[in-house]
């Protein structure tokens, strides 16, 4: 049973990381970066690493507020 | 050399680097049956020794904490080097009247995020504050804590206008905040040497495993890095605010 | 079970350096880098695990239970704390190496000149 949820939290991490580096434009990156952090950190909480999972929850947070930020930045200069 | 001959560069390098990673791995005792020594050691003794029912709380200040404040000082460089990459440059300016920034800064705040943000930081400050000082005994500690402090100068940032956060966070603040956060690390590690043994050695009294007040220098360290990172994320956070909304060409 | 879940930090490095590689834009460079740095943890806390092993937090559970490693949490712990404020300053200086030329775009940056 814990082998089974173990796989498919493995499976799922590897499939968003694709979806990450598939999405070329940086705004949508954004979500898949959001749901990549969290699959991540729910790997970590079936690995028995409470910790880590919740550095990786609350980073998921500060992570694409910053790109975003970057990313308005960089936006209004092109106009 | 145009993307698609670097892709196919990648496919050759890519495929052959990934053989001989999983040959590596693949000699690496299986998953599930690690064999080092150390970790349950710990797990055994560590109870007994220090009085705190996280082990990865004190594995990561008091076992290991002269690592621990190695990756401080990593932290603290990255926020004086951002406030150093995104200051004011020559050709720009900042933007200081009231009149011109209020209708650009932040648009027409609704009503219901308003409420929202202002029930909010309550909250996130009390929560903040008990992952860090719970962080010996459960899961959490000064990384995290801090990540979760800093929070709460930003759902300001979302309730109210720039100008009343940039007030309400004075960057002197901040700054002194940061240094002392991070510097209490060392301090703390001197009372050791000066107290005859190591540096970073637990010299606090121990207490009973699971109050607060235990396992020594675990709650005090925790407190500062707490602070430190707090700080360092919200000046971070203040920096790439400022050039999204007060810099402008000259 | 047995190698197959490394095969995840593997792949995890090698989509993330596909990334950056084939990459035109700056922001979703520094994406794909955090995607690398994210296969070191899972590496990392794969190693360390013990099958039927509980999370190393003795607050409720009597001290000689059989729990995972801590010490490699503890190294991954401060790693993602660290990981996302060099984020910000590769985020900085994108920013201003935009403001300087006007472009996201890697391959439209000449070397240093003079």
């Amino acid at each position: 049973m814990t082998a089974a949820v173990q796989a498919i939290a493995m499976f799922t991490v590897g499939l968003f990381a694709l979806l990450v580096v598939v999405n070329r434009d940086p705004a949508r990156q954004v979500v898949a970066m959001g749901m990549f952090g969290t699959s991540l950190a729910i790997l970590f909480l079936v690995l028995q690493a409470p910790d880590v999972a919740l550095s990786q929850i609350v980073v998921a947070l500060a992570y694409p507020l910053m790109v975003l930020l970057t990313l308005s930045k960089v936006k209004e200069r092109r106009r | 050399m145009n993307v698609r001959a670097r892709a196919a560069l990648f496919a050759i390098a890519g495929a052959s680097t990934f053989v001989l990673l999983v040959w590596g791995l693949a000699g690496l005792p299986k998953f599930g049956h690690y064999g080092g020594p150390y970790g349950a050691v710990l797990n055994r003794v560590e109870l007994r020794e220090r009085h705190a029912t996280s082990v990865v709380a004190s594995v990561v200040f008091d076992y290991r904490g002269f690592d621990t404040a190695g990756e401080e000082f990593i932290l603290f460089v990255a926020v004086m080097a951002v406030a150093m990459v995104l200051r004011v440059q020559r050709e720009e300016k900042e933007a200081g009247s009231h009149a011109r920034l209020g209708a650009r800064a932040l648009g027409d705040t609704s009503d219901a995020v308003r409420v929202a943000g202002i029930l909010l930081i309550g909250p996130a400050v009390l929560l903040g504050l008990y992952v860090v000082a719970h962080g010996h005994a459960t899961p959490g500690g000064g990384f995290q804590g801090g990540l979760v402090l800093s929070s709460a100068p930003l759902i300001l940032y979302l309730v109210g206008r720039y100008l009343s956060f940039r007030r309400l966070n004075p960057v002197s603040l901040l700054d002194f905040g940061e240094g002392v956060g991070i510097g209490g690390f060392v301090v703390i590690g001197l009372i050791g040497l000066v107290a005859g043994i190591a540096f970073l050695d637990n010299v606090l009294p121990l207490g009973r495993p699971g109050s607060v007040f235990s396992a020594g220098t675990l709650p005090v360290i925790n407190l500062s890095v707490g602070l430190g990172v707090a700080a360092g994320i919200v000046l971070i956070l203040f920096e790439f605010l400022e050039q999204t909304l007060m810099i402008r060409r000259r | 079970m047995g190698t197959m879940p490394f095969v995840l930090a593997v792949w995890l490095f090698l989509i993330g350096l596909y990334g950056i590689v084939t990459s035109d834009n700056f922001v979703h460079m520094i994406m794909c880098l955090s995607v690398v740095q994210s296969s070191t943890y899972v590496l990392l806390l794969q190693v360390g695990y013990r099958s039927a092993g509980t999370a190393p937090i003795f607050k409720d559970i009597p001290s000689g239970t059989k729990a995972v490693d801590p010490v490699v949490q503890a190294l991954t712990l401060t790693d993602i704390v660290v990981g996302v404020t060099v984020t910000a300053l590769l985020l900085a200086l994108v920013l201003q190496a935009h403001k300087r030329s006007g472009t996201l775009n890697p391959d439209d940056f000449r070397p240093l000149e003079g």
